[in-house]
């Protein structure tokens, strides 16, 4: 009975939460134009799909490739960083000035240089998600045990071995804790570029519809739009938790379920 | 040992200097006869016994004085050659107990099926043959240390490097693993070069205790241990065992008050 309360909460929460809504807006008789309840918002999203489909497919897209990039170069960057103290010493201060400069301040360079729209959000949305992947996994690429390290050498293990066999399996518990941030980070980075980007065109993302539905104070197809977004967001990460739990359940504390843990 | 048999290594005046300028070791000179040994490095932390094993593996280099294995084809040290067993288990915690065991087999490229008889061999000698399958932490603490034997003794090294391996175990099951330990070695003749702190641990398994000094490192005293294999609980409390401890002791005693 406990257990399925427990599991039941979130969700009494999230119902509570929307019934409160929906009879405050009611109560109040406030306009959609300033804030829709929640019933006008299901009803802007069926009715608004045939628009809202195609977006979400765009800013999915865009969101996804970012996270594939992110993923595979910041793997591929966090390899070459963390294989000498000179390259180290030469790139990371780049990486770090790519990270700490807002994406907002870059989005329109980019969107300049790069003649292709969608081109032009992935690079802005990749330069926000990357960094997490490369400083994650550049900590996990140096933290082998010492002595497992020792024990290649002793074997006479190649510097290709001991990457493959033991840097990254070592690396994979922070790489995976990498793309779990890197999974949200591309979302922000894609709908926030789309934004500095603007509205226009067919090929336009759930952003682009947003600051249209703005324009318009159609405010239910904003909050709709809205909706998608965090939808997207969650099960991204949702399906990067249960990756990471897949890979890592029989060996890292973080993942590993057994009798002996409380 | 005949006279004109090959030590099986030689170390001559070898010395340590760390790049911060500390001193680890001064002018060692050990020989470690073909025939099997059990020498046990006996000392205080800091002596740099633990150094000399990463030495001889070849962990590190010497800055000064040389490590010959005379008897070996090559010059240096091979995974044929050298097991190497550290004060943690130093598992792979994303593989299973056949797969860490199969890692020096892995790294020379020989196949799992090739290998396959001499880790479960291994593992066997170890009793674990019945948790191939299982992965690290599932396993308790001694049955960790017993896989990181298993596989440093599955490529039949000749020459077994031990840097306190049993150190972090509880009594119980350190005089357990004791036991296996010798009944292995008996079994399979090869050299042990064990480091321990703890004098009874050192007469109780080795036929050579050598006690180092501290500040710098240096060999004090090489003591045979006479009382014949197999040793079982019983020499324990035999006088032959009271005698040892009591002559490792003080020759400890001597390389702690000396000065270098």
């Amino acid at each position: 009975m406990r257990r399925v309360v427990e599991a039941a909460a979130p969700y009494l929460v999230g119902a509570c939460a929307l019934a409160a809504w929906e009879v405050a807006v009611r109560l109040t008789h406030t306009p959609p134009f300033i804030l829709p309840g929640p019933l006008a918002v299901g009803a802007a999203l069926a009715q608004d799909f045939p628009r809202l489909f195609p977006a979400l497919v765009f800013t999915v897209g865009v969101t996804v490739s970012a996270f594939l990039a992110s993923a595979a170069l910041g793997l591929l960057l966090a390899l070459i960083m963390t294989s000498s103290r000179w390259m180290e010493r030469s790139l990371f201060p780049y990486a770090v000035i790519l990270q700490v400069t807002p994406v907002v301040a870059i989005a329109p360079l980019i969107i300049i240089w790069v003649k292709d729209t969608r081109l032009s959000l992935l690079i802005c949305a990749w330069l926000v998600a990357f960094f997490p992947v490369v400083s994650n996994t550049g900590v996990g690429l140096r933290s082998a045990d010492p002595n497992l390290v020792s024990l290649f050498k002793l074997y006479g293990a190649s510097p290709l071995q001991a990457t493959v066999w033991l840097r990254l399996p070592s690396a994979a518990p922070y790489y995976l804790a990498g793309l779990r941030i890197a999974g949200g980070l591309s979302l922000i980075g894609a709908v926030v570029a789309e934004f500095v980007a603007g509205a226009g065109g067919d090929r336009s993302g759930l952003a682009a519809l947003i600051l249209e539905a703005g324009y318009r104070l159609n405010m239910p197809r904003m909050f709709a739009a809205l909706l998608l977004i965090s939808g997207v967001g969650v099960l991204m990460y949702a399906l990067l938790a249960r990756l990471s739990a897949l890979v890592l359940r029989h060996w890292h504390d973080s993942e590993a379920r057994s009798p002996d843990r409380p | 040992m005949s006279a004109d048999a090959k030590p099986l290594i030689a170390v001559q005046g070898l010395g340590k200097v760390w790049p911060n300028g500390g001193e680890a070791l001064r002018d060692v000179t050990l020989d470690l006869p073909s025939t099997p040994q059990f020498l046990s490095l006996l000392g205080p932390s800091g002596c740099g016994k633990s150094t000399l094993l990463r030495l001889i593996a070849g962990l590190e280099r010497p800055t000064q004085g040389t490590i010959a294995w005379p008897s070996a084809p090559k010059s240096h040290a091979t995974s044929a050659t050298i097991g190497y067993v550290f004060q943690e288990p130093t598992l792979m915690p994303w593989a299973t107990v056949f797969e860490n065991v199969y890692l020096p087999f892995k790294i020379a490229g020989v196949s799992r099926r090739a290998a396959r008889d001499a880790i479960m061999e291994a593992l066997r000698g170890v009793h674990l043959e019945d948790a191939a399958g299982r992965y690290p932490r599932e396993l308790s603490g001694g049955m960790k240390m017993r896989v990181s034997v298993a596989r440093a003794l599955a490529p039949q090294p000749r020459i077994l490097l031990m840097d306190e391996p049993f150190a972090a175990l509880d009594e119980i099951t350190r005089l357990k693993l004791n036991n296996d330990l010798l009944t292995l070695w008996e079994a399979l003749g090869m050299t042990v070069i064990f480091v321990t702190h703890s004098v009874f641990e050192s007469v109780y398994l080795s036929n050579r205790i050598v006690v180092m000094a501290a500040g710098p490192g240096r060999i004090a005293a090489d003591l045979a241990i006479e009382a014949p294999y197999p040793r079982d609980e019983a020499f324990r409390s035999s006088p032959s065992y009271t005698d040892a401890c009591a002559r490792v002791s003080a020759a400890l005693k001597r390389a702690m008050g000396e000065a270098p």
